[in-house]
């Protein structure tokens, strides 16, 4: 798919390619959007510009089971490094992704494997993006207390939402108009 | 392969667990809290967890280390880790358990820290 976008008075193109691919336990798609800045070239030599990606975008869907969680962390790893963030910013979103994801299999759809995990990852230029959907009851991370407080320190659970918060810039939630909870993350590179 | 393997070794009266893999929600946590119980059950109280091949950690891993911590600590026991991984010592920090667990980098320092 070829588009044309404003670009000031003249024009940038954007060529985006979608795949499909099964991996592990899910489907994917991925959506690459490369930009030809032909803002300062009239003729447009295309074939002679270099192309740069612009934005890549990823969607799987998981089903509501524990072993997705691994998945799904692995596959956020891969996509960290695909998308140039260093190590240890792979490994803050990994953790992210994992928490979030087990969430959603664990206390959204409650490993009712007729509902799914949707997780979308979106790179960007120094920012990575990423949303995990459930379709559970919802939740009010709110109401989740510090796990690093004397009363709470020695609790066997509760950390999940922290680690997220910890290894994130961005964080919120809000219910899905269809239902469930959807996560939106950011992390910067 | 599993997700966390545990070998077992004896140094006096202290019971040291090697592990190897990952400690996450399921079978990484499953296996822990196994081993952790079966040593009760044996009257094994003095345990030293030596994470070197432990390569990542998930909430729900920290959590069963707490829950192994509380466990032997009830029972009158003690635990101990050893050889925490950058990563792991990162999660530890973050999370304000480096203050609860004795942490040592080497295993003599380790087992002569055992009361």
């Amino acid at each position: 798919m070829v588009c044309i976008l404003p670009c000031g008075d003249r024009a940038r193109k954007v060529v985006t390619s979608m795949f499909l691919t099964c991996w592990q336990s899910a489907c994917y798609t991925s959506v690459f959007r490369y930009g030809i800045d032909s803002c300062s070239q009239p003729q447009f030599p295309a074939r002679k510009a270099a192309p740069f990606v612009t934005e890549q975008t990823t969607r799987f869907v998981f089903p509501s089971h524990i072993e997705a969680v691994a998945d799904a962390a692995a596959a956020a790893t891969h996509f960290a490094q695909s998308c140039g963030v260093g190590e240890q910013t792979a490994f803050g979103i990994e953790t992210a992704v994992r928490e979030a994801v087990t969430n959603a299999v664990v206390h959204g759809n409650k490993e009712d494997e007729g509902k799914t995990v949707e997780v979308i990852f979106n790179c960007l230029e120094h920012r990575v993006e990423i949303e995990v959907k459930d379709q559970g009851e919802g939740f009010d991370p709110n109401g989740i207390p510090d796990p690093t407080t004397a009363e709470n320190i020695l609790k066997t659970s509760g950390r999940g939402i922290f680690l997220m918060r910890a290894f994130m810039d961005d964080i919120n939630w809000s219910p899905r108009s269809e239902g469930g909870t959807i996560v939106r993350m950011a992390k910067k590179f | 392969m599993a997700e966390l393997n545990i070998r077992e070794r004896q140094a006096g009266d202290v019971t040291i667990l090697d592990m190897d893999g990952r400690i996450t929600i399921g079978e990484g946590s499953v296996a822990l809290r196994g081993a952790i119980r079966r040593l009760l059950e044996e009257g094994k109280k003095k345990v030293l967890l030596n994470l070197a091949g432990v390569g990542y950690i998930d909430s729900s891993g920290i959590g069963e280390l707490v829950s192994s911590y509380t466990a032997i600590n009830k029972d009158g026991g003690q635990l101990k880790l050893l050889s925490l991984t950058q990563k792991l010592q990162d999660l530890l920090t973050i999370t304000k358990l480096l203050t609860v667990f004795d942490s040592y980098d080497n295993e003599a320092d380790a087992l002569s820290n055992f009361k």
